[in-house]
C-alpha cells in the first residue's frame, strides 16, 4: 500500500465556506439542483421530504430585539473521513451503494445499488442524505434541461450531494488527454463553488498545499484534520466524523452553534474521552 | 421416515438462519429493488456534443454575462461568465433558473385569440398573420376616428431598442400613452433632475467606497445590479469596511452590515437629515460640490436637530451621532438609496436628503462616491415625422397625467392607471398594449387595477409567460425569452460606468413565438403611411445592428460594451431649501395598530418574471408553508396579542385582507409586520399559483406630494385570530 500511495498521493477534496462572506442567496442551491438533475414537486414546502442536496440553513443568536443577529450556512454532504475511511453513512449501507474514496476522499452514491434501506440517512448526523419517496415527474417540456452527466434517480433510493464527481471525472478525463499527472485546481469546481456570486465557497484538495482551500483551512493531520485557522469550525466536529467541510466565521456565536456545547464548555473545546 | 417434531424445528431453523447467512435475502431485495427502478419514465437526459454558448442575462436590470451549456440543441445549465465586468462568473439564483423559465409550461406557445370571458382562461391558437391582422386593424379603426390617444402600452423598461420600438411606435401611432412601470429609478432620475439640473441617473462606486451608509437598500437582497453587489459585499468583508444598514427589519442586508440600525419604518430621510444637521453643526461638511448651502443649512439645523431627530426615527441621539461622524470622517463615504430591490420609486424627499449626504460628503463624481450619469445614448433614429392623426393624438394629455399640473414632475405614473379607468381619466382607454410588465400582479392595490383592466375594452399582452396580466388580455402576442433572441441590454443599476450587453439566442425559439421587435415592426409596415415610413427596417436584426454601428463588432465578439470614461451630467448639488412633508403610512393607528412593509428577497423574483420552481423550493418553511404565507412579528408584539409560532391569523389593512401564519423573529421592530414580496400568485401554474398572499393586495399607492409617485413603503395593519 505504502509503494502504492507514493505514486499516486491520494487527494482529500473539501471545501471552506466563508460563513461572513455568505448572504444566504440560495444562489448554490439552485446551481447545485441545476447541475444535478434535482427533481422537484409542486408544493416543496415540507423540508423533510424536499430534496436539497445543499440546504442553506438560517442561524440565529436567539437574542432579543435589537441585538438579534443571523447568519446563514450552506450544508452540503460533509464528505466524513471518520477515521481511516468509516464514514457515519458508509459504515452501515449493507449494498455497498455508498462509498469512501481513498483516492480523492468523496463519499460516493450509487443510485442503482441503493435500495433504499435508509440506515445511511438514519447515520448521518448531517441530515445530508435525502429519500426519493416518490418517482421525479419534470412538467411538461422541461426534460429538456437535463443533464446526461448525472442519473436522474427514481423511486426509492437515497441521493446526496457528490462534490460534482462528473465534473471531477471530466476533469481527469481531460487532465490524461493533456498530459498532465494530476487535475488541476481550477479545472475541478463544484457547481456551488463556481456559482457563488459573494465567493464564499473554496473547493479543493486539502492534501495539496497549493490550493486555496489547504492554504485556507490549514488542517491538522495530528488532531484529524482539526483546522489551524482560528475562524474555522467543521459541524460537530467532536463527534469524530471528521467531515471536509470547513465553515469560517469571525463571529463566535456562530462557531459555537456549529456544536452541541454544554454550558461551561469553551467553543472549539475538544471533549476529554470517557473511560 | 418418520418426521419428529424435534427434526421438523432443527430443520426449520437451521433452513431459516442458512438462508439469512446465506447473501440470497441480500441478493433477491437487491435485485427486487434494480427491477423495481427500471421504470421507463425514469428519463435518461440524452448525450451529445457540449458546447459553452455566451449571452447576456435580461431577466433583471442586472444585465450578468452568462454562458450557456448545451448537449446538442438543448441547453442544459446557466453559469456565470468568467472575465464579465458587471458579474465574472457569479450569478444568482433568478439567472441560474433560467431555463426552467425556457423550457417551462408556463410559456405562451402561440400567438392566440380569447374566446371565452375575460379572465377565463379560454383561448383559441392564431397565425401570427391573423394576430398581426386584429392587432392593427383594431389600431386603425380608433386612429382613424382620430382617438389614437387612447391607446395605451405600459412596458417595463424605457431603455434599450425593443422598449425604443414600442415608445416609437405609440409616437408614430399618435399616443402620449407610454408607460414604464414604477421603480426607485423614477425617483432616481427625478432627484438628479432636482439636485443636479440634469437628464440621468445616478451611479454608485460601492467598490471603492470605504463606509456604506445604506438606508434601506437591499444591497444583498436584490439591490441594484444584485451579483456585482454580492461581490462588493464580499470585497467589504476583506476590506474591513464599515457598512451600516438603517432598517426596521433585520434583513439579510442589514445581518451582513458592520451595524444595523432599527428605524422607524418611513423616517429614513429624517435620519439622513438628522445626519446631514450634525455634520453641519460639527463642521464636518465639504461644501465644495455643493450650491445653496447656506439658506438650506439654517433650515436643516433648526428643523432637524439631533433631539427632535432622534424620537421620529427611534434612533438613539448618540448612534445619530456616531453615524454622522464615521460617516463625515471616512476616507470614501457613501450613502445608498431605494429601499429592498427598488422595486417601489419611494419619496423625492428621501432620495434627495440621502443624495445630499453624498454631497456633503464631498464624494460627488469621485472615486468611491456618487456619481451622475448619462444612459448610453446609442440609439439615435430620426425623430418620427408624424402624420395629423398623430399629432393631434400627441397633443392630447397623458392618461396618467404625468408631466402636467401636480404631475408636472413625473414622467410615468402607472399607480394612477387604476383611479384613471375608474372615472378620474381625462378619457376613456380602448386599448392597452403590455410588454415585458405584470401589472396585474406587481403593482399596490392590485384588486383595483384588475377591476380597471375589466373595464379596458382591448388588452394586447406581449408577454412570454401565462402571467395575471396575460389572464386579463384579449390577445396574445407572445415575445421570445431572452435564450432565443437578440437584444441589446443596457444596464444602469447602480453601475458608475456604461455597460451595454448583448442578449444572443442560445437556443431557437422553442414554440410558435415571435420577437417583439419584430411584432411592432411588422404592425408598423401593415399599417402604412406614416406609421410604416417611422419603421424603415427590414426587421429587428436589421434595426439592432444598425443601431448599434460601430458597437455591433464589439458585442457580437466581446458581448459587452464598457464604457468606463464618462462625463459626469453634472457636478454640482443643488440643495433645495423648502421642505416637503414626509409620506405616511395609509390608515388610522387606532383601528390599525401595526404597521406592514414589505420585505424583497433574493430568492423570490418580485418583478416581471415569475419564480422558477427552483426558486419556490428554496424559500424557508416560515415564509410559506403549502399554500400559507407568513408574516414576520417580533415575539413581543405577538405575545401581547396572543399569537404563537406557525399560528393562523386574519391580517387586515385599509386596502385588504388576507389569511396568514405567524412567524416570530427577533429580528424585528416591536409593532411592525413584515411580508415578503413575489408570492400569491394566481396566474402560472401548479408550481407557483395559490402559494402565499401578494402583499400588493393589502398596500395601495400613496403618492409622493413632490411628484405623484407612488412613495408607500408600508400600510397600517391589524392581525386577528383566524
Amino acid at each position: 500500500m505504502k509503494h502504492e500511495q507514493k505514486h499516486n498521493p491520494p487527494m482529500k477534496y473539501g471545501m471552506a465556506i466563508d460563513l461572513d462572506k455568505c448572504t444566504g442567496c440560495g444562489a448554490c442551491m439552485v446551481a447545485c439542483m441545476a447541475e444535478n438533475n434535482v427533481s422537484f414537486k409542486k408544493d416543496e414546502s415540507n423540508k423533510l421530504d424536499s430534496i436539497t442536496w445543499l440546504r442553506v440553513y438560517k442561524l440565529t443568536n436567539d437574542k432579543p430585539y435589537p441585538n438579534t443577529d443571523i447568519c446563514y450556512l450552506p450544508r452540503p454532504c460533509q464528505h466524513c473521513e471518520g477515521h481511516g475511511g468509516h464514514s457515519p453513512c458508509v459504515s452501515v449501507c449493507p449494498a455497498t451503494a455508498t462509498d469512501y474514496s481513498r483516492e480523492t476522499g468523496i463519499v460516493s452514491q450509487i443510485y442503482t445499488r441503493c435500495f433504499g434501506c435508509r440506515y445511511c440517512m438514519a447515520a448521518c448526523p448531517y441530515h445530508a442524505r435525502y429519500f426519493n419517496w416518490w418517482d421525479p415527474v419534470w412538467p411538461d417540456g422541461m426534460e429538456k434541461y437535463l443533464s446526461p452527466n448525472v442519473s436522474p434517480r427514481m423511486r426509492g433510493v437515497v441521493e446526496k450531494c457528490s462534490f460534482c464527481f462528473h465534473r471531477y471525472q471530466l476533469a481527469k478525463n481531460k487532465a490524461y488527454l493533456d498530459g498532465e499527472r494530476t487535475v488541476p485546481e481550477a479545472a475541478y469546481q463544484t457547481a456551488c463553488t463556481q456559482a457563488c456570486p459573494a465567493g464564499a465557497i473554496v473547493f479543493g484538495d486539502l492534501n495539496n498545499p497549493n490550493h486555496q482551500v489547504h492554504q485556507v483551512v490549514k488542517p491538522d493531520p495530528k488532531h484529524g484534520g482539526k483546522s489551524k485557522n482560528p475562524r474555522a469550525f467543521r459541524l460537530l466536529e467532536r463527534l469524530g466524523t471528521n467531515p471536509k467541510i470547513y465553515y469560517l466565521s469571525s463571529r463566535e456565536w456562530v462557531r459555537r452553534a456549529g456544536d452541541n456545547y454544554l454550558a461551561h464548555e469553551k467553543t472549539g473545546q475538544v471533549s476529554k474521552p470517557h473511560h | 421416515m418418520k418426521v419428529d417434531r424435534r427434526s421438523f424445528l432443527s430443520f426449520v431453523i437451521g433452513g431459516a438462519a442458512g438462508t439469512a447467512l446465506s447473501p440470497l435475502p441480500w441478493k433477491l431485495t437487491d435485485d427486487s429493488s434494480i427491477w423495481s427502478q427500471m421504470w421507463p419514465w425514469t428519463p435518461v437526459p440524452p448525450d451529445g456534443e457540449v458546447v459553452y454558448e455566451d449571452s447576456t442575462c435580461s431577466l433583471c436590470p442586472g444585465g450578468c454575462g452568462i454562458s450557456v451549456r448545451k448537449v446538442d440543441n438543448r441547453a442544459v445549465k446557466i453559469e456565470g461568465k468568467k472575465g464579465h465586468p458587471v458579474n465574472d462568473g457569479g450569478i444568482c439564483i433568478l439567472g441560474l433558473s433560467g431555463l426552467q423559465l425556457l423550457y417551462g409550461p408556463t410559456r405562451i406557445k402561440s400567438p392566440m385569440k380569447r374566446i371565452g370571458e375575460r379572465g377565463e382562461g379560454k383561448w383559441q391558437n392564431i397565425s401570427w398573420d391573423e394576430a398581426t391582422a386584429i392587432l392593427t386593424e383594431k389600431l386603425t379603426d380608433i386612429r382613424d376616428k382620430g382617438e389614437a390617444h387612447t391607446v395605451a402600452a405600459i412596458a417595463g423598461s424605457d431603455s434599450g431598442t425593443v422598449p425604443a420600438l414600442l415608445q416609437r411606435f405609440m409616437t408614430a401611432y399618435g399616443s402620449p400613452n407610454f408607460i414604464r412601470t414604477p421603480s426607485h429609478r423614477d425617483t432616481d432620475e427625478l432627484a438628479v433632475k432636482t439636485l443636479f439640473g440634469a437628464i440621468g441617473r445616478t451611479g454608485f462606486d460601492v467598490e471603492n467606497a470605504d463606509f456604506i451608509l445604506s438606508f434601506g437598500s437591499g444591497i444583498v437582497d436584490g439591490w441594484g445590479s444584485p451579483v456585482r453587489m454580492f461581490r462588493a459585499s464580499s470585497l467589504w468583508k476583506e476590506k474591513n469596511t464599515t457598512v451600516v444598514q438603517v432598517e426596521p427589519r433585520l434583513s439579510n442586508s442589514a445581518a451582513k452590515a458592520t451595524q444595523w440600525v432599527p428605524v422607524n419604518p418611513g423616517t429614513e430621510a429624517d435620519l439622513a437629515l438628522g445626519i446631514a444637521a450634525v455634520m453641519v453643526s460639527q463642521n464636518m461638511v465639504d461644501t465644495g460640490a455643493v450650491s445653496g448651502f447656506s439658506g438650506w443649512k439654517n433650515e436643516l439645523l433648526a428643523n432637524y436637530p439631533t433631539e427632535k431627530v432622534s424620537p421620529i426615527t427611534g434612533v438613539n441621539a448618540d448612534v445619530i451621532v456616531e453615524l454622522a461622524k464615521g460617516f463625515a470622517k471616512a476616507n470614501r463615504p457613501l450613502a445608498l438609496c431605494g429601499r429592498g430591490k427598488g422595486l417601489v420609486p419611494g419619496s423625492l424627499r428621501e432620495a434627495a436628503a440621502i443624495y445630499a449626504l453624498n454631497a456633503l460628503a464631498g464624494n460627488i463624481n469621485q472615486d468611491g462616491g456618487m456619481w451622475a450619469v448619462s444612459e448610453a445614448d446609442y440609439i439615435q433614429w430620426p425623430d418620427v415625422a408624424t402624420d395629423k392623426l398623430a399629432s393631434s393624438g400627441l397633443r392630447q394629455p397623458r392618461f396618467d397625467g404625468a408631466g402636467a399640473g401636480q404631475y408636472a414632475k413625473a414622467r410615468y405614473l402607472l399607480n394612477r392607471l387604476a383611479v384613471g379607468v375608474n372615472g378620474d381619466g381625462p378619457y376613456p382607454l380602448q386599448v392597452l398594449l403590455v410588454a415585458g410588465a405584470n401589472p396585474c400582479h406587481d403593482l399596490p392595490d392590485t384588486q383595483s387595477l384588475q377591476a380597471a383592466f375589466a373595464q379596458i375594452p382591448f388588452i394586447v399582452s406581449f408577454s412570454s409567460f401565462k402571467d395575471e396580466t396575460a389572464a386579463m388580455a384579449d390577445l396574445l402576442l407572445p415575445d421570445h425569452v431572452y435564450l432565443e433572441r437578440y437584444e441589446d441590454v443596457p444596464v444602469g443599476a447602480g453601475l458608475a460606468h456604461q455597460v451595454i450587453g448583448l442578449s444572443k439566442p442560445v437556443v431557437s425559439p422553442q414554440f410558435n413565438t415571435r420577437h417583439l421587435g419584430e411584432t411592432l415592426i411588422t404592425a408598423a409596415k401593415a399599417m402604412g403611411g406614416s406609421i410604416a415610413d417611422a419603421f424603415p427596417w427590414d426587421d429587428y436584426e436589421t434595426c439592432l445592428e444598425k443601431t448599434l454601428a460601430e458597437k455591433w463588432d464589439v458585442l457580437m465578439e466581446e458581448g459587452v460594451w464598457v464604457e468606463t470614461d464618462i462625463e459626469p451630467v453634472a457636478d454640482t448639488v443643488r440643495l433645495a431649501g423648502k421642505d416637503v412633508p414626509s409620506v405616511q403610512a395609509e390608515g388610522d393607528v387606532n383601528s390599525f395598530p401595526l404597521l406592514l412593509i414589505p420585505y424583497d428577497s433574493i430568492r423570490l423574483s418580485s418583478g416581471y418574471i415569475g419564480d422558477a420552481p427552483f426558486m419556490i423550493k428554496t424559500v424557508a418553511d416560515t415564509i410559506l408553508k403549502g399554500k400559507d404565507g407568513f408574516v414576520e412579528i417580533n415575539p413581543q408584539t405577538a405575545s401581547a396579542a396572543g399569537f404563537s409560532e406557525g399560528a393562523l391569523a386574519t391580517l387586515t389593512t385599509p386596502r385588504g385582507e388576507a389569511r396568514v401564519r405567524i412567524h416570530l423573529f427577533e429580528g424585528i421592530k416591536p409593532g411592525v409586520i413584515a411580508m415578503a414580496r413575489g408570492l400569491g400568485h394566481t396566474a402560472y401554474d401548479g408550481y407557483l399559483a395559490g402559494k402565499g398572499v401578494n402583499v400588493n393586495e393589502l398596500i395601495g399607492p400613496v403618492e409622493d406630494p413632490s411628484s405623484g409617485h407612488d412613495a408607500a413603503w408600508g400600510i397600517r395593519a391589524k392581525l386577528a385570530k383566524a
